[in-house]
């Protein structure tokens, strides 16, 4: 889970996940709490969807 | 006279090919094959005493007995200078030659040299012990293998002061030459920038480092099932930074346990990261190692659990090298309790 995928592609990752921002990849500290769990949520489930999804090369889960 | 014992496979000894790659080795008075160029760039400053031809398989499947016999030969030449090949893209002659010529430096404690192409595997394994002149990839390239090998040698027989890899045409071998530049460094890179406008060559002074790939692993069956553990380049410690990790070019990672713990907070965790605004991670360390929300899952059932210890160092300006050395030492542990995938993550 990467804010600049480029660096994370470039390093060899596999299977990446894009984040919010380099100082906050999983939270936004302009919106409220609830709402930033909202957004971690989001992502780990992103993450764990990942996870469980056969690649046979780097994959960016976009979605 | 600088006195050279050369060393060369079958094939440039004109013995024969593949056929004939099962020879052991043999000694020829004089230079042979690769060598009459060498003695030709060596002028009278130094004679190709003795030429000692193996055969690559040979040599290859009997490693160790091919060694000492090798070894005993050229003792009893007394020479300066030993020099095996060029072997050019040549596999196992590359191999023989960075095998053999850092046998006779480690036994006889005299210079060597060989020469190979950068992608032999030779190359990989030798370059930083011995002296490996980089070469083209085919025996085409002969003539100018000798005229960066043979100066090189002689540097090395007398003693000299050898330069940077990049002065003397061997292949870079980790150390550091300092060494001045003609130009300005405004000017060198202000040419290398036209040159790569014009699609032109241009030479990198910084070369980044090969990163290797992996196979994707396969896909977690059951995520319902699995252990997951967090590992973070993003620098999240217990707060004070009991390992003392450091904010930039990070020698070290920590290990931490995480038993109980359901959320991060500011009290309890901060990030050691230099280069990005702290402040963020340090109000919810959550933000850089979701903790609360995997905790969450934890329960929901979404996760068969987490992992006790995370993972954490610094990715600011660390070393590839250390970095792949932090996860080689923890993935061990990581597979040894039973952790079926990893969320890295990193800011």
């Amino acid at each position: 889970m990467c804010t600049i995928v480029p660096i994370s592609l470039t390093v060899g990752a596999n299977r990446i996940v894009p984040t919010i921002a380099i100082p906050h990849p999983l939270g936004n500290p302009s919106l409220t709490l609830e709402e930033e769990k909202n957004i971690r949520r989001e992502l780990l489930t992103r993450a764990l969807k990942a996870l469980e999804t056969e690649v046979s090369e780097q994959t960016v889960f976009e979605k | 006279m600088i006195r050279v014992v050369h060393y060369i496979n079958q094939f440039f000894a004109n013995v024969g090919g593949e056929e004939m790659a099962h020879i052991p080795a043999e000694v020829r008075e004089g230079m042979l094959g690769p060598g009459l160029a060498l003695q030709q760039a060596f002028k009278d400053e130094a004679e190709i005493v003795a030429t000692i031809v193996c055969g690559d398989s040979y040599f290859n499947e009997n490693m160790d007995e091919a060694k000492k016999t090798i070894i005993e030969m050229v003792k009893k030449y007394e020479p300066d200078l030993f020099i095996a090949g060029p072997a050019f893209n040549a596999g196992r002659y590359g191999v023989a030659c960075g095998a053999i010529a850092k046998a006779v430096k480690d036994e006889l404690n005299i210079p060597v040299l060989t020469g190979m192409f950068e992608e032999n595997p030779g190359a990989e394994m030798f370059k930083n012990d011995i002296y490996i002149v980089a070469t083209k990839n085919s025996a085409a390239g002969m003539r100018d293998a000798v005229k960066k090998m043979a100066p090189l040698a002689l540097k090395l027989a007398k003693g000299e002061k050898i330069g940077a890899s990049i002065e003397e045409g061997y292949l870079p071998n980790g150390k550091r030459v300092n060494f001045f530049e003609k130009e300005i460094g405004a000017k060198r890179a202000v040419d290398m920038l036209l040159a790569k406008l014009n699609n032109k060559e241009f030479q990198t002074e910084f070369p980044m480092p090969d990163f290797d790939r992996v196979a994707p692993n396969p896909a977690i069956k059951d995520i319902t099932k699995a252990k997951i553990a967090l590992v973070t380049s993003g620098g999240i410690v217990p707060k004070g930074n009991p390992d003392h990790i450091e904010s930039s070019s990070a020698s070290k990672y920590g290990k931490y346990d995480i038993d109980g713990v359901m959320d991060l907070t500011e009290e309890t965790y901060q990030t050691a990261h230099g280069g990005y605004d702290p402040v963020y991670a340090n109000l919810d360390p959550d933000r850089v190692l979701p903790v609360d929300i995997l905790r969450e899952f934890e329960k929901e059932g979404k996760i068969g659990s987490l992992h006790r210890y995370y993972y954490a160092t610094v990715g600011n300006g660390t070393a590839v090298k250390n970095a792949k050395a932090f996860a080689e030492k923890f993935s061990k542990e990581l597979v040894a309790d039973g952790v079926d995938a990893v969320i890295l993550t990193s800011t």
